[in-house]
């Protein structure tokens, strides 16, 4: 049985439905993230996990028992918050020993118990300061270490590394990482960057409009997106739609407008005529100034209409026939020529069958 | 935290019951009384009589309710009232206006120093700046000895400043003035310098840019600060009890007098409840104006 | 500058007031000398120090009383979506002073209640506590709010996070509308004017009296004393809660 059910659950807002009858099942030990652009009902989500909020319907099990009656100070369940929300009239071991008092924690434990906290998130010093004097980075591990001194058996994360510059936040996402090896607790992170969570996520959860449209490991939402809206959010994708012409053999056919039969990886039968997306990513594309010496599996034809350098790849889009615009990527080489082709030139794309993957409209 | 779960909802009434129950005891009730007096006869010795008589009916009428209708001096004096008013509130703005524009264009540091200034004496007894006024319009003073004798040297006659409407009005706006100020500044204080700019830019001198932008833009404060000084000004009684003359009587004084001299408190009952229509009919029309009028610039 | 003008207007007639105090003359007409006299004799008068003790005390108990009734007040109008309180509220506030004394005085009356002491606290009480509850709402509103769900995500019950987290940040508000509501109390004259009864007198009754029946530059001097305390009361309050000041009613 999973630690963490969520069954069902349902939340309104007015005529506004934040949570459209979501159900997952998150395992002990886990690094669960739920990813979604804003307004998809990710934090909602949180809240209701944290007690912060409550379902219109629908149940959240803790180990089999029902949260449902159990206000947010009951849970053992701890939430890191975007601001912080660090208590400004109280130190960092203030901060921090809040929950331990909260817990009737008798007072000689309180001490090492925040010390202990302290050095888990390298802060070990820090404790007589305020947070007004912290910066960002220190404010969101004071936060994490508050969240953590109680040993909760769920830590929920909502966003914490969105206020932090880029270079800060790939540091803490990899202490992040660290930090929930070592603790061994769970952890429910709510992000809408698809790049911080393919990287820290043992499962991921993309939600959209309020509604779960695929769970699984990273390399799976990215490599195999069972929805448009996956395939579209993770990454760059090339979404290549049309019917089916025909399958078999774990391949599948599909009519592209202007480009004629696309044929991709599927792992099972899909009855002919009905309509299908290729999901085809950038950097599976060989793109070619001449045609192909071997035979590949897909190939057209198409102009450089757009170049992005991006410093270590650069990204051509090209016009094809259809209407299409295709995306390939192509690294830069070592030896410092770094674009292969202008805009206008011509250019040959191809990729194999497992490049793809198809999608059920 | 939204969607309430019953230990919250207890929480609610333990937190809003208290002040909620020493209101409706202490505010709402006795108001409710009054109106009920209102109805009621007048008391032997002064105050109400019986609610049930000896016959063990009860005593309700609407005399008092009549006698407000048909005695006419009642009605002026209410109207001299609204009139005190009304001015007072004019005045305050026009007073109130250059003070508050001065407050919202100064530097940020000066401001809530400016601002502090104003409100200060405000802060001080309210009689004592009623007696202030005695002091300075008092016949022996430099003031009234300074105007008299400018009139006797024209062959006038000389005019006593105190006790009369003149130094009633000049109290009523004195003590009135930051009523009008804050709310004035608060609204100015938001106006964009930038919509001045332009419009200077456009070809607008300065009447022009106060009297087309910046008036506009400060109608709701204006309304704001008139509810503020009007609604008051409407009730009070001290001023011209201290200050005024015979003639000055106020729909206040009036009250007063019914009920500690006259003792006819169902009659002061009645013209406490017409005030309160007024006052409460002029704040309802202050809000409903300030709501429509607050799109332009100020915060709804 | 016209501005300057309007100043000069605001305090002339209080420097006035004050500068006559010290006025060896029983005229408020023109300066004469300098002489402490009327403080002295102020000191030796008896009916104005029972009135002066009479205002501190109703001050201290209406300031106590409507400061608990006014935080919860304010506490409740800013998390709770209530459609009543408001308006008993912020309507002592908003209506001439006069309605309330008079319906006070009718309402004490028809209950056989002595007015004395009690009756002019308790009438105070009711129109401070509006005040206290737009200090203390103002507070709150500037407060941020995901503190109290973190506190109550840490362990405590809405109680707790009230204790620890949400009146320490508050505080400084909730002292000014303390100050706010003494300094209410004290300068109080027409409710306490209908609520005092016969026998009972309080400094702005005595005042008034004074005024009415025989002016000596005692009250000068008394208004000075009150007007320093009020001063002295008020900054402080200003600089516990800046916004206190600024009344969006």
């Amino acid at each position: 049985m999973a630690l963490l059910e969520i069954q069902g659950v349902i939340r309104r807002f007015g005529d506004f439905t934040a949570v459209d009858n979501v159900s997952l099942a998150i395992e002990a030990g886990e690094f669960f993230t739920l990813l979604g652009p804003s307004g998809c009902g990710k934090t909602t989500l949180l809240r209701m996990i944290a007690g912060l909020d409550v379902p219109d319907g629908g149940r959240i099990l803790l180990n089999g028992a029902d949260l449902a009656d159990l206000p947010p100070e009951s849970r053992p369940v701890r939430t890191v918050f975007q601001s912080y929300a660090l208590f400004p009239h109280m130190t960092v071991e203030g901060n921090i020993a809040f929950p331990l008092k909260m817990a009737k924690t008798p007072a000689a434990e309180i001490a090492p118990k925040v010390a202990a906290a302290l050095e888990d998130v390298r802060l070990s010093g820090f404790g007589t300061r305020s947070p007004h004097e912290l910066s960002g980075g220190q404010k969101q591990r004071v936060a994490i270490a508050r969240a953590l001194v109680t040993h909760p058996t769920v830590l929920l994360l909502d966003e914490p590394l969105a206020a932090l510059d880029a270079k800060l936040r790939e540091e803490m996402q990899i202490e992040l990482i660290n930090l929930q090896k070592e603790v061994g607790i769970t952890f429910v992170y709510v992000t809408h960057d698809q790049t911080e969570a393919l990287a820290l996520s043992h499962r991921i959860a993309v939600m959209n409009q309020g509604q779960v449209e695929q769970v699984d490991e990273p390399s799976k939402i990215y490599g195999f997106p069972t929805t448009r809206f996956v395939a579209d959010f993770i990454g760059h994708c090339n979404l290549l739609s049309g019917p089916v012409r025909d399958s078999g053999n774990g391949i599948v056919t599909v009519d592209v407008a202007g480009l004629g039969p696309v044929r991709v990886a599927a792992p099972s039968a899909i009855a002919a005529g009905r309509p299908g997306t290729v999901a085809l990513r950038p950097e599976k594309i060989r793109i070619e100034a001449t045609a192909p010496a071997d035979t590949p599996d897909n190939r057209c034809r198409g102009t450089v209409s757009d170049l992005l350098y991006m410093g270590d790849v650069t990204v051509y889009k090209v016009d094809t026939p259809g209407g299409h615009k295709i995306e390939a990527l192509r690294a830069n080489s070592a030896s410092g020529r770094t674009k292969f082709f202008e805009v206008g030139d011509s250019v040959e794309m191809s990729w194999p069958i497992a490049a793809g993957h198809f999608i059920e409209e | 935290m939204a969607g309430m779960r019953a230990p919250e909802r207890l929480g609610k009434w333990l937190v809003s019951g208290p002040p909620l129950v020493y209101l409706v005891v202490f505010f709402a009730l006795p108001t409710l009384i009054m109106v009920l007096a209102s109805f009621r006869t007048p008391g032997e010795f002064g105050g109400l009589a019986p609610l049930v008589d000896e016959a063990g009916k009860v005593d309700l009428n609407v005399d008092s309710y009549v006698r407000f209708f048909t005695e006419p001096v009642y009605a002026e004096v209410f109207l001299k009232s609204v009139w005190y008013a009304l001015l007072t509130t004019v005045l305050c703005l026009t007073l109130a206006y250059p003070l508050a524009m001065l407050i919202a264009r100064s530097s940020k540091r000066y401001r809530d120093l400016l601002l502090l200034l104003v409100i200060l004496p405000f802060w001080s007894n309210f009689l004592i700046r009623v007696y202030a006024w005695m002091i300075i319009l008092g016949p022996q003073a430099a003031l009234a000895r300074g105007v008299n004798g400018v009139l006797a040297a024209v062959g006038g006659e000389p005019v006593p400043l105190l006790f009369s409407s003149f130094a009633v009005l000049v109290c009523l706006v004195y003590v009135h003035l930051p009523f009008m100020v804050l709310p004035l500044y608060a609204n100015l204080e938001k106006h964009d310098q930038a919509l001045l700019d332009a419009a200077q830019d456009l070809g607008a001198n300065a009447w022009q840019r106060f009297w087309r932008i910046t008036f506009p833009l400060s109608l709701p404060g204006v309304y704001a600060g008139a509810a503020l000084v009007f609604i008051p000004a409407l009730g009070i009684f001290a001023i011209p009890d201290i200050l005024g003359g015979p003639d000055d009587s106020l729909i206040g004084n009036v009250i007063k007098q019914q009920f500690l001299e006259t003792r006819d408190w169902p009659f002061g009952s009645v013209l406490s409840i017409v005030l309160t229509m007024a006052a409460l009919a002029l704040a309802a029309l202050a809000a409903w104006v300030g709501r429509r009028s607050s799109g332009a610039a100020s915060r709804a | 500058m016209a501005a300057l003008a309007g100043y000069a207007f605001l305090y002339l007639p209080l420097v006035i007031v004050v500068v006559y105090s010290f006025n060896d003359s029983r005229l408020n007409a023109e300066w004469v000398g300098f002489t402490l006299d009327w403080y002295r004799k102020l000191f030796r008068n008896e009916e104005m120090l029972t009135a002066a003790g009479n205002s501190l005390l109703i001050g201290c108990a209406a300031s106590l009383v409507s400061t608990v009734l006014g935080t919860m007040a304010g506490v409740a109008l800013h998390r709770y979506r209530l459609r009543v309180l408001p308006v008993l509220v912020l309507t002592p506030i908003a209506i001439p002073e006069i309605l309330m004394g008079v319906s006070l005085l009718i309402f004490f009356v028809m209950l056989n209640f002595t007015l004395g002491l009690l009756s002019v606290a308790l009438a105070h009480i009711a129109f401070c506590i509006g005040f206290v509850a737009i200090v203390v709402r103002s507070r709150l509103a500037g407060m941020d709010e995901s503190l109290t769900e973190a506190a109550r995500d840490c362990g405590a019950t809405p109680w707790q996070s009230f204790r620890y987290v949400t009146l320490p940040l508050i505080m400084p508000g909730v002292i000014a509308g303390a100050l706010m509501a003494f300094t209410l109390s004290i300068d109080d004259f027409v409710i306490t004017f209908f609520t005092a009864g016969a026998g009972t007198t309080t400094l702005p009754l005595q005042i008034y009296s004074m005024i009415k029946i025989a002016v000596t530059p005692e009250v000068n001097a008394v208004s000075t004393l009150l007007m320093l305390l009020t001063l002295v009361l008020i900054v402080i309050a200003s600089k516990l809660s800046p916004t206190l000041l600024r009344s969006d009613e």
